[in-house]
């Protein structure tokens, strides 16, 4: 899919993410050694971004698992169509028992979830399993077989191994610790926030409108409160907002009432709020 | 080929024995990650490495000092670099002042070659990060910096312009951990990277001792709290799924058997009634081992709504209830040891600890707290200052409590030593020794009621 690391980032670049280094090298790994990608990291730092931008650059089809508290085989692998399963015993009433039986399980009745669309998909495919920490543990289990072999048991049909091997993405809030047997099947990247010159270009990127002077202040001040010990620290997303709210406020530089004003659009708790205008010499809100 | 590969496993070898578990399948991923980015670029070779053989955000703390052993940036020192210390200094100063990492590293390898050079005999000399920082003072540039960068371009002035303080302190921080890894390089040369990677590298925040964190050591500690809390919580859920099982009651057993004549086809199972236990947490906060404490308590309270009721008390020679501070969204980790040292009242006439004293007013003042659903937990070093240990309280203590254990953040072998009555604690109430995060998250999983 791609030819070198340079590659991988001009490529994505123009699809509107900018990879940091880590990023574009791992992409580019999991490709050439065709492993799945567990990303984990932040909220709203692009994870899931990240694996819609490498659908779009490889001109991929995105199927996506959405794991949630009490996701199961039904929802994630495949389910049988038991009402044509029945419609079809009912419609062939003179066949013997055997002719029915072999019919019923065939390909026809499968309904196929996400896991499997990717395995049997000839196309070229990325997969993206998103939030697998809200998964149970259980669903895990389920994931180890496709993600290590790229293929699903079906007992009545046999094994579905995949022709095209698809582009695998598992994100993780690390709200649960995975287990050891899942991450070690995987490449493992840990995007944190990015260094000060490259979430200047995304924000210039993202926000075109806002002024160099701004774009660099609004950097400098979301970098200082990372750097505070908050309960949330401000992420990507709360600083591409926070550019968009200054840009629709009209602001030509950060002051002090600007900002007092708009710090509810990165800080999401009243403590978090009222340490970081201690901090930054603002007056009591 | 075989050099790389021995570089490799080399470096596989160093990690594993920092406790990052990985398996031979990771090490040959590594080796083709390798074949597949060459070593023209190192930074991604690091990143690609890093992707193939950690499994989680903390590893890498470990990773990174250990890859620059392993792969280093180069070998020996720059050549022709000047080695006033003068020179170097105001070098330094542009750097810090334009923010350019590149020069900054390199300027960190003309300071260790110029200044952190001791010994001069094959088998004693070597490089220091201390003397080379001890030397340079890199912490003194920060007013001429700033002035720089005031001054310089003018870069407008503005709000953002009241953080430059901070952000030059980082870089300086980047700096002294550059000197650090450059020294260590320079080492590592010298006697080979495996030892100076067993030896030399800081191990990860949960596999520090207690006893000798530091504060960036105990501020990573109190980061992974909730992540711990998060992983107890369900360890504790399971074993509380398997302990309601319960066990054969045979008296219904043999009732609902008489039904089918006798024989006892279905067994009854005891149901157990679901109670959630209650804990008590009894603190030593004195200086030294009040990084422990603090610990623990965030641990506790961030476990809280598995218990029915916690109450937390400290004490250095008198002994207070603290549970109020530690309340939710209130606490704020860092500020905790002072605030509890600041609210309440912990000494009397003196400063040192006393166990006897302590543990006698907590049976005197808060005796209602412990009942048989109770769980104490005795948080300490059990170093009573020649005090008497008053055994007496601790021996009621345990008579009434459901279970009394206590935590020793010292060592097994010093248990006894000195003024230490752990010995006599010991045989009233359970000690466990429990000297960094992942010991006390052994122990907590294990120990805590269900």
């Amino acid at each position: 899919m791609f030819t070198s690391v340079d590659d991988v980032s001009a490529r994505l670049a123009e699809t509107g993410y900018l990879a940091s280094p880590a990023v574009a090298t791992t992409v580019f790994l999991a490709d050439r050694l065709g492993k799945p990608l567990l990303v984990e990291g932040p909220a709203g730092v692009g994870k899931t971004e990240l694996a819609k931008a490498v659908a779009q650059v490889a001109g991929a089809r995105l199927v996506r698992l959405q794991c949630y508290e009490g996701v199961d085989e039904s929802r994630a692998l495949y389910e049988w169509n038991h009402a044509k399963q029945l419609l079809r015993i009912s419609a062939g009433r003179d066949e013997s028992w055997d002719e029915t039986r072999t019919d019923i399980f065939s390909e026809e009745f499968l309904l196929p979830r996400p896991l499997l669309t990717a395995i049997r998909g000839e196309e070229p495919t990325v997969l993206l399993i998103d939030e697998t920490d809200k998964a149970d543990v259980e669903m895990e289990g389920l994931l180890l077989e496709v993600l290590s072999d790229f293929q699903i048991t079906v007992p009545e049909l046999g094994t579905v191994t995949a022709t095209r091997r698809p582009f695998v993405v598992l994100t993780s809030n690390a709200g649960r610790e995975l287990s050891e047997a899942l991450r070690r099947r995987c490449l493992f990247l840990h995007i944190g926030f990015p260094e000060e010159e490259l979430e200047r270009r995304i924000v210039r990127l993202k926000v075109p409108g806002l002024g160099a002077a701004l774009t660099e202040s609004v950097v400098r001040v979301v970098g200082a409160l990372r750097a505070m010990d908050l309960r949330k620290a401000p992420s990507v997303a709360e600083t591409v907002d926070w550019a968009r709210t200054l840009l629709a406020l009209g602001a030509g530089t950060l002051d002090e009432t600007v900002v007092r004003d708009s710090l509810g659009v990165i800080l999401k708790h009243q403590d978090d709020i009222q340490k970081a205008a201690a901090k930054l010499d603002l007056d009591a809100l | 080929m075989t050099a790389l590969a021995e570089r490799i496993t080399g470096l596989v070898g160093a990690l594993r024995a920092h406790g990052v578990r990985i398996g031979t399948g990771e090490t040959v991923d590594a080796a083709r990650a390798l074949e597949a980015l060459g070593l023209a670029d190192r930074e991604r070779l690091r990143e690609g490495l890093a992707a193939a053989l950690l499994h989680g955000p903390g590893q890498r703390a470990v990773f990174d000092p250990v890859f620059d052993l392993y792969f280093p940036r180069g070998v020996g020192g720059p050549d022709g670099a000047a080695t006033d210390r003068e020179a170097l200094r105001d070098r330094l100063a542009q750097a810090l002042a334009a923010d350019d990492r590149a020069l900054m590293a390199q300027l960190a390898a003309e300071a260790v070659d110029g200044l952190g050079g001791y010994g001069s005999s094959p088998g004693s000399d070597g490089w220091s990060a201390y003397q080379t920082l001890d030397r340079l003072r890199p912490q003194t540039l920060l007013a001429r910096v700033q002035a720089d960068v005031r001054g310089g371009e003018g870069s407008g002035g503005g709000f953002a312009d009241r953080l430059l303080d901070d952000e030059i302190r980082r870089r300086i921080e980047a700096f002294r951990r550059m000197v650090g890894a450059d020294a260590r390089r320079r080492v590592a040369e010298r006697r080979g990277p495996d030892e100076i990677a067993r030896r030399g590298v800081v191990p990860t925040a949960d596999r520090v001792d207690f006893l000798f964190a530091n504060r960036d050591q105990l501020a990573e500690l109190r980061r992974t709290v909730q992540p711990l809390a998060r992983k107890l919580a369900t360890r504790l859920a399971a074993r509380r799924r398997r302990a309601a099982r319960g066990t054969v009651d045979l008296r219904r057993t043999l009732r609902s058997s008489l039904s089918t004549g006798g024989v006892p086809m279905r067994p009854v199972l005891r149901r157990r009634r679901p109670v959630r236990p209650e804990l008590v947490l009894l603190c030593d906060a004195s200086g030294s081992v009040s990084g422990f404490s603090d610990f623990t308590m965030l641990l506790v309270q961030a476990l809280h709504d598995q218990f029915s009721k916690v109450r937390v008390f400290a004490f250095v020679n008198r002994l207070d209830e603290v549970t109020g501070l530690l309340d939710h969204g209130r606490a704020d980790p860092g500020g905790l040891g002072a605030r509890i040292r600041a609210e309440a009242t912990l000494t009397g006439w003196h400063g040192s600890s006393d166990y006897g004293v302590a543990l006698g007013e907590f049976a005197e003042r808060y005796g209602e707290a412990v009942g048989p659903r109770t769980t104490v937990f005795v948080l300490g070093d059990a170093r009573t200052n020649m005090g008497d240990p008053n055994l007496a309280a601790v021996r009621d203590l345990a008579r009434r409590a459901r279970r009394v254990y206590w935590l020793n953040p010292e060592p097994r072998a010093q248990w006894g030593t000195g003024d230490s009555a752990a010995p006599a604690y010991a045989e009233l109430a359970e000690m466990h020794e429990c000297r960094t995060a992942r010991q006390l998250g052994a122990l907590i999983a294990r120990l805590l009621p269900v």
